[in-house]
């Protein structure tokens, strides 16, 4: 929910309407949750949850085979996976092959945690990453939404992830368009 | 200033600028944000004088809100759900002495079956109560709902519930332009008891009435209720006035003007069913939502203005009677029965099930084909409830039904067993 919340505040401080909403169950620590954020140039009105995503986080990669966490996807969804491994590390190569290859990516968002934070909360690391991989917010704002939500060295340790994030998925976008671009000249 | 900020914590923000003296409340889900929240504003100095009481319930923390209230103070609770019947006799009490306290309700479901997500079968069960029910639609409309409420129970002396939903408003982080602290004291002056307990000069209140004065008790509590349907719309212009935005008073219409039918609802679903009317306008159907604010004292006049340009009226409801049918749309019923519309009721979102706006969609269009019935429930699993039926039709004697038998393995086939002659 965290996340949801920072990206809804990002998205407020760049002038945009945002909503973010968990959805519950009888939480507890570790469970499995969804939730949600909306982001539009428009109020917000509906409060009905998110069947069909533009972006999908997934936060814990542990979950792809346990819970249906790609139903409502479409081809043009952006999709941001934390976890060190690739898609074909996951098990997920021919999953991660139906959608534009610039908009999914694996994004290593718990290691940048435990470098830049010391603990495993990838929160931040990957709305850095989904800042870079969409551009639907810029890194500043998180940044800023970063430090209201978490004030002092708790925030700026995550900043300073959320950074480290967006710089890798930046990386390894321009590695996957050099890859395209490869691709096409041995094509032809 | 406008924030991005949890519903919960804005109406904590809200009431913590009306300053109550006195805040009493037991945590339960979905209120539990508000008052803690409150509770560290209270501890913090930032909401001062006053006093947050810790009980050990409901039903005492209602009581302790009546005790700070007849002893002159501004006091402000919340609860949900089954927190609500807990404290029920003494929200009676409440409305009975005409004391305003404040209560903000977190709407959720009532069990059994165990349910904490959203519905409005809290507030339907406390319809009756004496106290008047405030609905909000939106998280700026729940904060800003608190500060009217103040105001209007303390003019009335009559307690105000503002009712919030669950989860969908009290988790949903969204902007919300919070009150201003002067704007607030500029609109809400100190509370000045119309009667209160002073030991310097002691009186009796709520003492006990027979039936030779009962029933004229009971209506004049009944015309004081409707006296809040002319001082609303007042108070709204005058917050208007004071914070330079709209408040939400006894209905809202939203594209009504030509509308041969129209969806009338309460609280958060409204702004989903605002999309669906928009959705429906686009291949130019001629439908409309009226959205209910205040609904006790029910404005009926207000709502038969509101709806009588049209054919058919769909109320869609978070709650039902059981063994009866709606229970806002008995309310519209009245309101319009001079008139040639019909009213369907359709149930949904019971135990927080999502009502999407593709579902409001496809009333709308069975309402338009004149396939929609008088009472239905949306997005029911008919199978499950067939399935159901049927087996404990045919057991015998007749078996456990509702939830008690939707979780629980189906039985083993019975074997026949033949009787010995």
């Amino acid at each position: 929910m965290a996340a949801a919340e920072i990206l809804s505040m990002a998205a407020f401080d760049e002038g945009q309407f945002a909503q973010a909403f968990p959805s519950f169950g009888s939480e507890r620590m570790g469970a499995p949750v969804v939730s949600y954020c909306r982001i539009d140039d428009r109020p917000i009105r509906t409060h009905e949850p998110i069947a069909e995503p533009d972006a999908l986080i997934v936060q814990d990669a542990t979950l792809v085979h346990q819970v249906d966490l790609f139903s409502g996807l479409s081809s043009e969804t952006y999709v941001l996976v934390n976890t060190s491994k690739s898609f074909e590390g996951l098990g997920l190569s021919e999953f991660a092959s139906r959608f534009r290859q610039e908009r999914v990516l694996t994004c290593p968002a718990t290691a940048l945690a435990l470098e830049h934070l010391g603990r495993p909360l990838p929160n931040a690391a990957l709305l850095g990453g989904f800042a870079a991989l969409t551009g639907r917010v810029s890194l500043d704002a998180l940044e800023k939404a970063v430090g209201e939500r978490f004030p002092g060295p708790v925030g700026s340790a995550n900043a300073s992830a959320a950074r480290a994030a967006y710089k890798y998925v930046v990386d390894e976008a321009r590695i996957e368009r050099n890859r395209g671009v490869e691709a096409r000249a041995a094509a032809d | 200033m406008l924030q991005q900020i949890e519903g919960s914590q804005a109406v904590a923000r809200a009431v913590a600028c009306c300053r109550p003296e006195v805040v009493c409340a037991y945590p339960i889900s979905p209120q539990t944000h508000i008052i803690e929240a409150i509770g560290v504003l209270v501890r913090t100095g930032e909401l001062a004088p006053c006093e947050f009481i810790n009980v050990e319930s409901e039903f005492a923390a209602m009581s302790v809100s009546i005790g700070a209230s007849a002893a002159g103070a501004r006091a402000y609770t919340a609860t949900a759900s089954q927190g609500l019947l807990y404290m029920m006799e003494a929200v009676h009490n409440a409305s009975g002495l005409e004391l305003p306290i404040v209560m903000t309700l977190a709407n959720r479901a009532i069990g059994a079956p165990i349910n904490i997500w959203n519905d409005h079968s809290d507030a339907m069960a406390a319809s009756d109560a004496g106290w008047i029910q405030l609905f909000a639609e939106t998280n700026q409309e729940a904060a800003d709902l608190h500060v009217l409420a103040f105001r209007l129970a303390e003019e009335l002396s009559l307690p105000v519930m503002v009712c919030m939903d669950g989860f969908v408003l009290t988790h949903a982080v969204e902007q919300v332009d919070l009150p201003d602290q002067a704007l607030v004291d500029a609109f809400l002056p100190p509370y000045a008891p119309h009667q209160f307990l002073d030991p310097t000069d002691p009186v009796s209140i709520g003492a006990m009435v027979g039936p030779e004065a009962f029933e004229e008790v009971k209506v004049l509590a009944h015309l004081r209720q409707l006296d809040a349907i002319a001082r609303i719309p007042e108070l709204a212009a005058e917050f208007e006035g004071v914070f330079g935005r709209p408040s939400a008073g006894l209905v809202g219409a939203y594209r009504t003007e030509d509308a041969e039918t129209i969806v009338v609802g309460l609280g958060s679903v409204l702004g989903t069913i605002k999309d669906a009317v928009d959705g429906r306008r686009l291949s130019g159907e001629r439908v409309g939502v009226v959205g209910i604010t205040t609904f006790r004292p029910f404005p009926a006049e207000e709502v038969r203005r509101a709806l009588s340009g049209a054919r058919r009226v769909v109320v869609v409801e978070k709650a039902f009677r059981v063994g009866g049918g709606g229970i806002l749309s008995g309310d519209v019923t009245l309101a319009v029965h001079d008139s040639a519309i019909t009213v369907h009721t359709v149930v949904a979102g019971l135990g927080g099930r999502p009502i999407t706006r593709r579902s409001i969609e496809s009333i709308l269009a069975s309402a338009a084909n004149g396939g929609l019935e008088p009472l239905s429930f949306l997005d029911l699993d008919n199978a499950v409830v067939e399935r159901e039926r049927a087996r404990v039709l045919s057991a015998s004697p007749p078996g456990l039904t509702g939830a008690a038998s939707v979780y629980r393995r189906p039985p083993p086939v019975a074997t026949p067993v033949t009787a010995t002659p």
